[in-house]
């Protein structure tokens, strides 16, 4: 038993089935069960999966892919029948007795965090600066005077464009920080956690991404949710909408998440200029 | 587990919403999740490293993938 570490992938109330499926090292997930709660966790080889391998197998990003994707698989999984608290990628113990003691150890947090996140899922929102409007065939007032150079009337139509460009851009900074604002007011939005956004390269889209948050909706309130979001959409055309989801509670994990990520007392005029709020899983 | 464009459909290739997923999944994996510190637990420090090296990794596959000739 010594050639095995424990891999958690999330706590749940006891009680509730563990599905069969491969894990991140193919294994089969099983419960270990403590103070009422259970941790899924699931038994890898230390050749893989201890410090110093890991480091290198980190380093691998066909290895980080598909052992991410599995990670999120067993979480996703446990998360349709029972709520989940998913722990943070690479989370090892070396053996389940040491899982038993964190649940003990940690049963009221746990158990508190469970509270805020049960019949609630996660919906991502992002948004991204749409571009600016076409610029309009005669348009008064800044056109070069007649007999002026063409090579003047080009420059002049330049710097009209890229004064446009970034007043379309300022305004989509404002609107994606009301975005949230709304969001936080919402009456389906539970909680709402920022994530960082994202370079334009990462994103894969060429407009510069100006809101990325996620927030903890009740599953009968989906509805309700996205007919908020289109609302908000058709309300604040310079940021287009995108949502992702539905995730397990992923980024309301953290004890102190609660709506102090732009904060709704005016802290968040800054939300669309840097990465919004804190890592919701706080400092490692 | 791809993003819908909000109030226009979204119409990106497959390959786009697999890496935009992706981000999306580095985001809550990678920098979600319950963090517990403490001596019980091995340490692995690099995880929030890898999640930044990762992005500029996605970035620059994409910066090829849309030089490329189609």
């Amino acid at each position: 038993m010594t050639d095995v570490n424990s891999w958690v992938y999330a706590i749940m109330p006891a009680g509730h089935p563990v599905p069969a499926g491969a894990g991140v090292a193919d294994e089969d997930p099983r419960a270990v069960t403590a103070a009422g709660l259970v941790a899924v966790t699931g038994r890898v080889p230390r050749a893989d999966f201890d410090e110093e391998p890991l480091r290198a197998r980190l380093e691998d990003p066909a290895w980080l892919e598909r052992t991410v994707r599995a990670h999120h698989r067993v979480v996703e999984s446990l998360e349709r029948t029972a709520p989940v608290l998913p722990m943070r990628f690479a989370t090892l113990y070396r053996d389940d007795r040491r899982v038993a003691a964190l649940l003990r150890a940690r049963a009221a947090e746990f158990r508190e965090l469970l509270r805020h996140v049960a019949g609630c899922q996660e919906w991502g929102v992002k948004g991204y600066a749409t571009a600016p409007p076409a610029e309009p065939a005669g348009a008064p007032g800044r056109q070069p005077a007649a007999g002026g150079r063409p090579g003047t009337a080009y420059l002049l139509r330049r710097r009209e464009q890229r004064r446009s460009g970034a007043e379309q851009g300022e305004q989509a900074l404002r609107d994606a920080d009301e975005v949230h604002r709304e969001l936080l007011g919402t009456r389906t939005v539970v909680d709402v956690a920022g994530h960082p956004l994202h370079g334009s390269g990462a994103s894969g889209r060429r407009e510069p991404m100006v809101l990325n948050v996620a927030c903890l909706v009740a599953r009968e309130s989906a509805d309700a949710f996205h007919r908020t979001l289109a609302a908000l959409a058709a309300r604040h055309p310079s940021v287009a909408l995108e949502v992702t989801g539905p995730w397990p509670p992923y980024s309301f994990t953290a004890t102190a998440t609660a709506t102090t990520d732009g904060a709704p007392d005016g802290t968040a005029d800054a939300v669309g200029e840097k990465p919004a709020g804190e890592e919701p899983g706080g400092a490692p | 587990m791809s993003g819908d464009l909000l109030p226009r459909p979204s119409g990106s290739p497959d390959l786009g919403h697999r890496e935009v997923a992706l981000v999306d999944l580095l985001d809550r994996v990678l920098a979600g999740g319950v963090v517990i510190a403490g001596e019980l637990t091995l340490s692995i420090a690099d995880v929030d490293l890898v999640r930044i090296s990762l992005r500029a990794m996605i970035a620059s596959v994409r910066a090829a993938w849309n030089e490329a000739p189609p």
